[in-house]
This record gives C-alpha cells, sequence and structure tokens, in this order.
C-alpha cells in the first residue's frame, strides 16, 4: 500500500515528525507515520564545511525502503548541503523513493529573531510537501504560490503555500 | 521560452559536482548535461546545441579557459559560466576577460547560482515565455470573486474597480470576518501590479520589535543573532501590493517609521547603510475606530491621513442580510466539491434560522458553519439540524468535569466528525493547525 514514513535523521525534537505525520496526509492523500529508525549521521560530516552531506543520507535512507509504493522523509536538525552548493533546504530524488529536509536553517532563531514554533511547523510542512512532490515526479513550479516553487529564502517559503497549483496538482493526481 | 527548452552542459572533473549539480538543474526543469573532461564536452559540443555552460576551471588535461576558448569559435552566443575554488579567483577573472558571462566561487551559494542561470536565460530570450506566465496568472485572478448583489456589497465592487485602476493607498474597514482581505486581494488582481506578489502581514499579531524587523529586515549583524542578511516585507512587496492588517495596532514609533517609508519611497534595512528603493502599493485594514485612536492621540493624525485617501467600508453581514442566500450557496458549491458530496440545497427553515441569526463573526462564521453543515449532512439537503449555532448545547458539565475534560472531548468529537481533516477541524474549532496539533499531543488524542 502507498504510504509516507518519516525517519528523524539523528536528533530531531519528535514534535515536528509527528506534526509532518499527521498533517502530510492531507494534502499528498497518503497515510504517513514516522518510523520507530533512526537515519544515523555518522561518516557524513564535513568538518571544513561544518555541515552534512546532504546526499550520504539520502542513500542511508534508501536502505530503509519498504514496499514499491512507500516514499521515505527524512528529517534532520543539522544543516545539509550537497557539494558545489553552500547548503540546500533539502534534497529529494526525482521520480524516485527518497527525500531529506533540515530544518536548521528554517528556525526564526537562525535569522537571529525568536523563535516562532508555529512558523517552524508551517515551513517543515511546506519543504517536506515540496521534496516528496520531486519523488512523485514534480519539477519546480514558476508560480511563488505553489509549493512547487524553488525557494532560495525562508522569505521564499513564507509567501508560498503548502498547497499545489493547478497544474502541479494536475500532474500529481495521475502519479497518485 | 520553457526551462527545458534551455539546455545547460556542466563540465568537471569531480564526479560528485557532476552529479549533484545535474540533479539541481533538472529538478528546476532544465535539460542537462555532463562532461568530465574538455575534450568529452567538446564531443558533446558537436553532437548538440546547449544554450548554457558552467565550467570548472581547473581540469587535468584541457583547462576550463582553453575550453571556453573552443567553445566560443563554436558557438559565440554561448553563456558560459566559470567555476572556481576559493584560491583561482584570479582565473576567474582572465575568464571574464575572455567573454565569460560570470562566474562562482565554490560552494556557492543556491540563491545567486538561480539567479545568475535565471538571468541567462532571459537574456537569451524570454518574451514568449512571460505571455504565457501572464496568462496563467490571469486565470487564476478568477478565483477571488466577491459575492453579494447588496447595495452596501454593490458600493465595495464599484470602488474596488475604481481605486484598482489607481496607485494609491486604500483603507478597508469592516468587522472582522467581512472581507476584509478578500477585497484587498481583488484590488490587487485588478491592478497593473497583478503579475508582482501581494505581501500580507497581520500588524496585530507582532511585538514592536519583531514587527519592525518583518517590514524593514535587517542586515547581517544588524543585532546579536542575526547570522543572515534578511530581507522585509517593504522590499518583498516592490512592484507588487502591501496588505497591512490590522494597522491600528501598531505602535507609535512604527507609525513614524512607515510614515517616512510612505512619503520617501526608500527604506534601510535595520543595520543597514544602503537606501534601497521600494515601490509598492500599500493596502491597509482595521476594524477599531480609528478617529478614536487618532483623539486620544494613539494614531497619529498624519498617518491617518495619509491612510485614509481611499476608504472602503464593509458592512457587517446582518446589516446586509440579502447576501446571506446567494454567500450560503455559494460556500455550499464550494465545499459540496471539495467533499466530493452531492448536496444541491439548503432546507427553508434552514435558511430561515441563517437569515435571522446576527453572525457576529460575519462571512467568515457563515462560511464556517455551511463548511461543517456539509461534513456532517447525509442527505441531499441542509437542514436545519446540521447549522453549528442551532445546536443549543446542553450543559451536560458536571461538577467533576474539568475545562480541560471538556476541550478534550469537545476536540474529539471536532475530529470524529470530520474524519482527522486537520486544516477542517481546526477552522471549526478556530484554531491555528499547529495549536491543534499541540492540543491533540496533551491530550494524547488517538486516530482510531
Ligand atoms: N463577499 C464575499 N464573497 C465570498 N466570500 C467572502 C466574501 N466576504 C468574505 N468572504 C470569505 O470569508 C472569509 C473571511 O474573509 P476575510 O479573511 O477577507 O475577512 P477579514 O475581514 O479580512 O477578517 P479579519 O479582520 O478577521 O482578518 C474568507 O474565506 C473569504 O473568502
Ligand atoms: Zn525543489
Ligand atoms: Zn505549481
Amino acid at each position: 500500500m502507498a504510504e509516507i514514513l518519516i525517519f528523524p535523521v539523528g536528533g530531531v525534537d519528535d514534535s515536528i515528525t509527528e506534526f509532518l505525520a499527521l498533517s502530510l496526509p492531507e494534502t499528498l492523500k497518503l497515510p504517513c507515520k514516522v518510523s520507530d529508525s533512526t537515519i544515523s549521521l555518522e561518516g557524513a560530516y564535513d568538518i571544513v564545511r561544518e555541515q552534512y552531506y546532504s546526499t550520504k543520507l539520502l542513500e542511508r535512507l534508501l536502505l530503509h525502503r519498504a514496499g514499491a509504493d512507500t516514499k521515505l522523509l527524512g528529517v534532520a536538525s543539522v544543516d545539509l548541503f550537497i557539494p558545489p552548493l553552500s547548503f540546500v533546504f533539502g534534497e529529494a530524488q526525482f521520480n524516485n523513493p527518497a527525500a531529506i529536509i533540515s530544518i536548521h536553517r528554517l528556525h526564526q532563531r537562525f535569522y537571529g529573531l525568536p523563535e516562532d514554533a508555529s512558523l517552524l511547523y508551517h515551513r517543515c510542512e511546506k519543504e517536506a510537501i515540496h521534496e516528496l512532490g520531486h519523488c512523485f515526479g514534480l519539477i519546480h513550479c514558476r508560480d511563488f504560490r505553489c509549493v512547487m516553487y524553488l525557494s532560495y529564502s525562508v522569505e521564499d517559503i513564507d509567501l508560498k503555500s503548502n498547497g499545489f497549483c493547478e497544474k502541479c496538482h494536475a500532474v500529481l493526481r495521475k502519479k497518485l | 521560452m520553457n526551462n527545458e527548452n534551455v539546455r545547460i552542459l556542466v563540465v568537471d572533473d569531480e564526479p560528485i559536482v557532476l552529479k549533484s549539480l545535474s540533479e539541481w538543474f533538472r529538478d528546476d526543469g532544465y535539460a542537462v548535461g555532463s562532461a568530465s573532461t574538455g575534450k568529452e564536452a567538446l564531443a558533446k559540443l558537436t553532437e548538440e546545441d546547449w544554450d548554457i555552460f558552467l565550467l570548472d576551471v581547473k581540469m587535468p588535461g584541457m583547462s576550463g579557459l582553453e575550453l571556453q576558448k573552443k567553445i566560443k569559435e563554436v558557438n559565440p552566443d554561448a553563456v558560459i559560466i566559470i567555476m572556481t575554488a576559493f584560491a583561482s579567483v584570479e582565473s576567474a577573472v582572465e575568464a571574464l576577460k575572455q567573454g565569460a558571462y560570470d562566474y562562482l566561487t565554490k560552494p556557492f551559494d543556491p540563491e545567486h547560482v538561480g539567479h545568475l542561470i535565471r538571468n541567462a536565460v532571459e537574456r537569451k530570450n524570454l518574451a514568449a515565455e512571460n505571455v504565457r506566465l501572464k496568462k496563467s496568472l490571469d486565470e487564476s485572478i478568477l478565483a477571488h470573486d466577491i459575492i453579494g448583489g447588496s447595495g452596501g456589497m454593490r458600493e465595495v465592487v464599484e470602488a474596488v474597480e475604481t481605486v484598482s485602476k489607481t496607485d494609491t493607498s486604500v483603507l478597508i474597514r469592516g468587522e472582522s470576518g467581512t472581507g476584509k482581505e478578500l477585497v484587498a486581494k481583488a484590488i490587487h488582481a485588478n491592478s497593473r501590479r497583478r503579475y508582482m506578489p501581494m505581501i500580507i502581514l497581520n500588524c496585530g499579531a507582532l511585538p514592536e520589535g519583531i514587527l519592525e524587523s518583518e517590514l524593514f529586515g535587517h542586515e547581517k549583524g544588524a543585532f546579536t543573532g542575526a547570522q543572515y542578511r534578511r530581507k522585509g516585507k517593504f522590499e518583498m512587496a516592490d512592484g507588487g501590493s502591501l496588505f497591512l492588517d490590522e494597522i491600528g495596532d501598531i505602535s507609535q514609533k512604527t507609525q513614524v517609521n512607515l510614515l517616512r517609508v510612505l512619503e520617501e519611497k526608500k527604506i534601510r534595512r535595520i543595520g543597514g547603510e544602503r537606501e534601497i528603493a521600494v515601490d509598492f502599493r500599500l493596502i491597509a485594514a482595521t476594524n477599531k475606530n480609528l478617529e478614536g485612536s487618532v483623539e486620544s492621540g494613539l494614531f497619529r493624525s498624519d498617518l491617518y491621513y495619509r491612510l485614509n485617501v481611499f476608504t472602503i467600508r464593509i458592512p457587517p453581514l446582518r446589516e446586509r442580510r440579502d447576501d446571506i442566500p446567494s454567500l450560503a450557496e455559494h460556500f455550499l458549491r464550494k465545499y459540496s466539491q471539495t467533499t466530493n458530496k452531492h448536496i444541491e440545497s439548503i432546507a427553508p427553515e434552514a435558511l430561515e434560522r441563517m437569515m435571522n441569526y446576527p453572525w457576529p463573526g460575519n462571512v467568515r462564521e457563515l462560511e464556517n458553519a455551511i463548511e461543517r453543515a456539509v461534513v456532517v449532512c447525509k442527505s441531499n439537503a441542509i437542514q436545519v439540524g446540521h447549522l453549528p449555532m442551532s445546536t443549543v448545547e446542553t450543559p451536560r458539565v458536571s461538577a467533576e468535569k474539568t475545562l480541560d475534560a471538556v476541550e478534550r472531548e469537545h476536540i474529539r468529537s471536532t475530529l470524529a466528525e470530520t474524519d482527522w481533516n486537520i486544516s477542517q477541524a481546526a477552522r471549526f474549532l478556530n484554531i491555528d493547525r499547529v495549536t491543534l496539533y499541540r492540543k491533540i499531543k496533551k491530550y494524547n488524542i488517538k486516530n482510531p
């Protein structure tokens, strides 16, 4: 049966993963639960960059692949990168089962502002839906209100909605 | 031009860079190719056409600079972007002299690459794409229609049409839930600014310091903990509209600053030196008696006059009961569609109940009532019993029942009613989804 499995990557506040498990089914129309296993961060740390190599964690996540229809979502609290880029909010495999997001740069605290838990949850949700959208074969969208819009900053994330525009929705419907 | 018609060739001897950049560009919809040596790149150059090249400066065999020269011989219009490590900026400068479009220092900021590529594409040819994008936005504008044939609402719609054609500030007055945000969106959607974003900020919810930072943004290091520069709403609204809700709640200091921005059309980020020009239309809204606040000195009169150039007053729903049937019909259609239910009508008694109810929460309350009725309705017509305001809550609260217990039970039953649809349940309970989630956790309510 098609479903979404959420994996904490390293230590993650479980209220975030639980919130995602509760809210993702609404948009993606798939059951979603938090897995009991955790993805280890071991060996993914880059000492010079002081960040974790996202692709390596994604590969590790894939080892937990269950059914053909299961999508795996890793949620990390550490900062992620892919080699040539200075950071990524997340990474996904196009048309494939695994995606990962980092909540590190989604905190208001990171930008020197007082923490806002509600905002953080909403940002996590949007980034999770965005990366899972890639797993379902969606590419970036030009509509800044669509969750598939490529966000370079949290301002962009806050501006977009947690849903798909008509066009992306139509593509998604065919896959679900 | 669609992204997929833009072809990018990445040339780098590091396989990891090739792989991750290719995937990253593919997610953005570009057609991507890769080569790990200059020789391989030249072979690809003869096989296919490419629009943009990303070349690593340092590669064994042929260097990025040599490759650039060869590419330019074959394709003088090629956009070439040089990638370099920190230490070799000099070779990048050399590349620029020889006609490279720009260079990137690894590791690069995703925003920077993104903009670079976008600008390069734009430079190549974008007229066709813009037409397409505008068309798709135009279609979505139709979504904001304002329902209401009453005299009061006809005046509102006329005012929206008039003011949309201008660029003046607008002040929208009306009780909570009367549709102030909807009217603001309609103004934006009908104005020449419609292709640019409309930025929404609720001023009432934020303490002064944060509101200022939200509006103005800040530079890196502006205060302890500000590790990154951040754009404010004024800048984000550039070219578009800025909707400030609950404008009556802002502090004296913010009033002064806002007035200055409106007059000078320039801002300075907190901790920043540079003046940044901003061009937005301000749409403000309030449900407060601003005149009273001006009189008591809480709201600056100069700002008041500045905002009050064009005012739209939305009457409360109880003063335009004629609109209730058409609004109810509208929401019935909306929610039967989203819930896939075939509910065709509203029973006369139910409609009468709605006509006689005072609707303190205005249209929002009406909308919630219909949404809820659609969820609980099992037949093809909404009955009085389906309306939330007709269920007289029998206070079964026995002495030992705590407030918590009552709340837990209410949340549990609402979740059951909505099949654990969190957004819907949160709306019925009139709380944020995150708050609902917290309460579910607090009371340990389980989805059966
Ligand atoms: N005339 C109308 N036609 C259709 N929908 C309406 C109308 N008026 C209000 N609504 C709907 O009612 C809901 C509440 O409206 P809106 O958020 O614009 O109110 P508001 O005055 O901004 O409220 P608040 O002051 O609490 O922010 C929205 O879902 C909106 O779409
Ligand atoms: Zn993406
Ligand atoms: Zn989209």
